[in-house]
């Protein structure tokens, strides 16, 4: 029918992406508790994770039951008091130092056993470490000082024994932590905290937009209108992507000055990797607020599908070669998992290409099925 | 543009949705229609007639499940977004950003539909005009008064000239003031652009002024023609009766509703009661019924016409009026005051919302407090119950001061909310039991009283609150503001959002309860509503304006015999003037 022919011409993209642009903005610089969250919340997690969180243990209370008082076990010992990691106690035997680890005054308990100076003779000196394994963290750090002390222990012994033909059976342990020489937990925490920043602007604020219009009753009539729903995605991801923007810059002054970490790899491969999983972060929470289209259900979700798996799963705490294969698969789908790995060579071990292409190639997909998982559920339907 | 060719046709469009309680439910059954170009089109029916659903099809916002849609001639199911860029369409919510400015709303519409920056500057002069929003062009939308959103919201569908204008209940909500107000802007624009314009509205003197009416219920197609015609359907069946000398309009109106098989509908009106009477009654019946009392012809209405649509479409499942018998509770009907307010202001910071407001109500009496948006009524009527300490002035309900005793004074009122605060997920039953065991009621007594409001509301015990209709759910908070009988019933807006039957039903109880002896406290924004209250107050911008008998406050206005809203936005506007001299004159 050409009774009604069309009275004006709708406008191309650009200029309705500008408008919606300008709308999502002046939304976003007005709303100060949405700016809080984008801007303050991350310089808070910067300073929390950089001076308040550390995995490091230091004056660590053990204690020591010497049942060898000879020279040679005296002088392991003393070894385990020259460090700032450990704070030695002795008790008079098994019994009492078992009586402090249960009521927690120690953390661990090193027995120099009766027959320590013979079996050193004959090469195969024991010395028994009982650690807590309540907090299995503090456990292995104590583990490796001992280890580290007894090891530095034996090296000088050997070196004593100098040219004269080395007695047989002085243990050598060499210990040597790569990337992270000091062991400082904030080495790795530090690039982490990139990913948890990043991932909360799209946990916090993005799943909020869509929902948000969806309460409000402003996409009904959005929706009558020339607009298509892909602008109406981008449009919300721009603004959103300076705010982030602005996050890792912060995050990575804090991380070069604050923290004195070193950044290995290049800045420009790190912040395009780091733009790249803000896109795929934010399109998550886009695509769960166009799902649920209730502000309330759309946090919850975020957290339970993008910020707690980014922060446990992620393999940011726990070494994910140690969790049940289930738990791997999972970790493995997460977008949370591939920039994590990827950031953390970046700042510590360099430019790995291979893994730079295979992981920002990753990303690039998740942000592209993202953009059209979440057009395709923001359909101009109230259904 | 062709006048003879239609600008929407439906054929046979369908549409269900999941119900709350499970199953499917047929908002829109079957319908076929064909709206002209160039005209003012309504599609009135009470809540949950399917108008709303119509309207959001024909914006190509839903999909009909069976049947064809062509809107500017072209099939929605094929091509929506073209008819998205041609048409404007308000939803109830106006869908306004309130964080952006009223110039901002309109510059993103404007921009989205690719209205040029000159022809943007005439338009947008016109309509800040047109709607009086040109001193507020930089005030945030979410700070303006309803009636200006919903101009802003009109405004801003119109950034250029849509080939058609959807309007979804545009004056739902809002006060007769602004309603008029927004449809002298509708009228213009059908004069001045020979605009097509569908409005849904469920006011039938809205619907009047429209060159064409379509009339839903529950999903169907109930009727259409031009209003003068379709009005005549009720010729020779409308009548006024004077109640006899010392009884109420109310209560000569409840008698006559109570007759269904004889009576069509009957309401209150300026003392008198207007009422329809069913086409095959018996003359005679109908004047036995009135026992002596003269009925006068009246001229037919198109509101006549739609109840006897309404009445006809529904027969006879359960609209019935509840048929209250509570006992009355302590003290009789009597002219000893219950509620004395004096100089009563209530301040939210440096805002007034109450700024001294005087009455009385006496114990059986009806009392409404009436108002636009934001007039204060809601803020008096929560000062009454206690919910809200008062700033300064006097308040006393049932003989306590609400300042000393308020706790006591509390079990003596009962309330009803505006919104439905009983719990969705609990059965009729153990709401009511909850609701009076948090009264202090236990045992025996407990179990009698609920039994009497089951039967007295004509509930069925074991129904599950949330998934009843509006209508019986506010009958359920209805008994359960009485369970405890209370002296004072306080009930907030609540009539709105229920259809005109249920209202009749709702007004029938109150009706036995004034007689019982309960005093009832009712604000409402249904300026009609007005008729069935022995007193009313209209309050505007915190300040009483009015106050006195239905009738009283007509002849206040200067038109006893007209009707309550000309009589209400006659009163609220010689306020705002003389508080407007009063301000120019402090300057």
């Amino acid at each position: 029918m050409s009774a009604f022919p069309s009275s004006q011409r709708a406008p191309g993209f650009v200029r309705r992406f500008v408008a919606l642009l300008r709308k999502e903005t002046r939304q976003l610089l007005r709303d100060k508790s949405n700016l809080a969250v984008g801007l303050l919340l991350p310089v808070a997690l910067i300073l929390l994770f950089g001076y308040g969180l550390s995995f490091d243990v230091k004056n660590a209370p053990i204690a020591v039951v010497m049942e060898d008082r000879s020279p040679a076990a005296r002088e392991v010992v003393e070894g385990l008091r020259g460090t700032e990691y450990l704070a030695p106690v002795f008790a008079s035997d098994m019994a009492e130092a078992e009586r402090l680890m249960r009521a927690h005054e120690v953390d661990g308990i090193v027995r120099v056993p009766t027959d320590f100076s013979r079996r050193l003779n004959t090469g195969d000196a024991r010395i028994q470490l009982l650690l807590n394994g309540v907090d299995s963290t503090s456990a292995t750090v104590i583990e490796a000082y001992v280890t580290g002390a007894v090891g530095i222990w034996a090296q000088h012994r050997a070196d004593r024994a100098g040219n004269k033909a080395s007695v047989g059976g002085s243990v050598e342990v060499m210990q040597r932590v790569w990337f992270n020489e000091a062991g400082e937990s904030r080495w790795y925490l530090v690039p982490g905290l990139v990913v948890l920043v990043l991932t909360l602007i799209g946990a916090f604020l993005s799943s909020m937009l869509i929902a948000r219009e969806w309460e409000r009753g402003t996409l009904e009539s959005l929706f009558v209108t020339p607009v298509r729903p892909l602008e109406i995605v981008l449009s919300k991801l721009v603004p959103y992507l300076v705010i982030g923007g602005i996050d890792l810059a912060m995050c990575l002054v804090a991380a070069r000055f604050l923290f004195r970490v070193p950044i290995q790899g290049s800045l420009a491969v790190i912040v395009t990797a780091s733009m790249l999983y803000l896109t795929v972060s934010l399109l998550l929470g886009l695509f769960i607020s166009a799902v649920t289209r209730n502000q309330f259900d759309a946090s919850q979700l975020a957290m339970l599908a993008s910020y707690m798996p980014a922060t446990m799963l992620s393999g940011f705490v726990f070494d994910l070669r140690n969790v049940p294969a289930v738990i791997r698969v999972v970790a493995q789908a997460l977008p949370a998992t591939h920039f994590m790995g990827l950031v953390k060579t970046l700042f510590l071990a360099g430019n790995n290409w291979p893994m730079i292409l295979r992981d920002c190639g990753i990303l690039a997909l998740y942000a592209l099925a993202l953009v059209f998982a979440t057009r395709a559920r923001l359909q101009k339907t109230l259904e | 543009m062709s006048e003879s060719v239609p600008i929407v046709v439906a054929e046979g469009i369908t549409k269900t949705f999941d119900a709350p309680g499970g199953g499917r439910l047929t908002a829109v059954d079957d319908v076929s229609l064909s709206v002209r170009a160039g005209e003012l089109t309504a599609l009135v029916g009470p809540d949950g007639a399917g108008k709303t659903t119509l309207l959001r099809m024909m914006a190509g916002l839903l999909k009909p499940d069976t049947g064809r849609l062509y809107v500017l001639g072209v099939d929605l199911a094929k091509e929506a977004q073209s008819v998205q860029d041609r048409i404007g369409y308000m939803p109830q919510r106006f869908g306004l950003y309130d964080d952006l400015s009223v110039r901002e709303n309109l510059d993103l519409y404007a921009d989205l539909h690719g209205v040029p920056e000159d022809a943007r500057r005439t338009r947008f002069a016109r309509l800040l005009e047109m709607t009086e929003l040109a001193r507020f062009v930089d005030r945030s939308a979410g700070k303006l008064s309803g009636g200006m959103k919903q101009k802003l919201g009109l405004a801003c569908t119109l950034v250029r000239l849509p080939d058609l204008l959807l309007l979804d209940e545009p004056s739902v909500g809002v006060d007769p003031l602004s309603r008029r107000e927004l449809w002298k802007i509708v009228r213009q624009l059908v004069d001045a652009e020979t605009l097509s314009v569908i409005v849904s509205t469920a006011y039938m003197d809205e619907a009047e002024r429209c060159a064409q009416v379509f009339v839903m219920n529950e999903g169907k197609m109930l009727a259409e023609g031009v209003p003068k015609a379709m009005a005549e359907a009720a010729r020779g069946l409308t009548f006024v009766a004077q109640p006899p000398p010392g009884a109420t309009a109310r209560e000569l109106q409840a008698r006559l509703i109570d007759a269904d098989a004889l009576i069509v509908d009957a309401v209150p009106s300026g003392g008198a009661v207007r009422f329809i009477r069913q086409p095959e009654a018996d003359e005679r019946a109908v004047d036995a019924l009135l026992d002596g009392i003269r009925r006068q012809a009246r001229p037919e209405e198109l509101e006549d016409a739609f109840m006897m649509l309404l009445r006809r479409h529904r027969g006879d499942d359960g609209a019935a009026p509840p048929r209250v018998a509570l006992r009355t509770p302590a003290g009789g009907v009597g002219e000893q005051a219950v509620i004395v307010v004096r100089d009563l202001v209530r301040k939210f910071g440096d805002f007034t919302a109450v700024a001294g407001a005087s009455f009385e109500v006496a114990r059986g009496e009806v009392f409404g407090l009436l108002g636009p948006n934001g007039a204060g009524k809601t803020t008096t009527f929560r000062m009454l119950c206690g919910l809200l300490p008062a700033t300064s002035g006097h308040l006393e309900v049932a003989g306590l001061n609400l300042r000393t005793a308020r706790a006591r004074a509390r079990g003596k009122i009962g309330y009803v909310a505006q919104k439905f605060a009983l719990y969705g997920n609990l059965t009729v039953r153990e709401n009511l039991e909850f609701f009076g065991g948090a009264y202090g009621l236990r045992g025996k007594v407990l179990r009698e009283r609920v039994s009497a409001a089951i039967e007295a509301f004509g509930l069925e015990a074991a129904a599950v609150s949330g998934i009843l209709p509006l209508g019986y759910k506010q009958r359920l908070a209805m008994a359960a503001g009485l369970l405890h009988e209370p002296e004072i019933l306080f009930l907030d807006e609540p009539t709105s959002g229920i259809d005109p039957l249920a209202r009749r039903a709702f007004w029938r109880t109150i009706t036995a309860l004034a007689a019982s002896g309960v005093t009832i406290v009712v604000t409402t924004h249904f300026m009609e509503e007005a008729e069935y209250c022995d007193r009313i107050a209209i309050l505007d911008a915190g300040r009483m304006l009015a106050l006195g008998t239905p009738r009283e406050v007509k002849e206040r206005a200067g038109d006893a015999d007209g009707d309550m809203n000309g009589a209400f936005i006659a009163i609220v506007e010689h306020g705002r003037v003389r508080s407007g001299n009063v301000l120019e004159a402090a300057a």
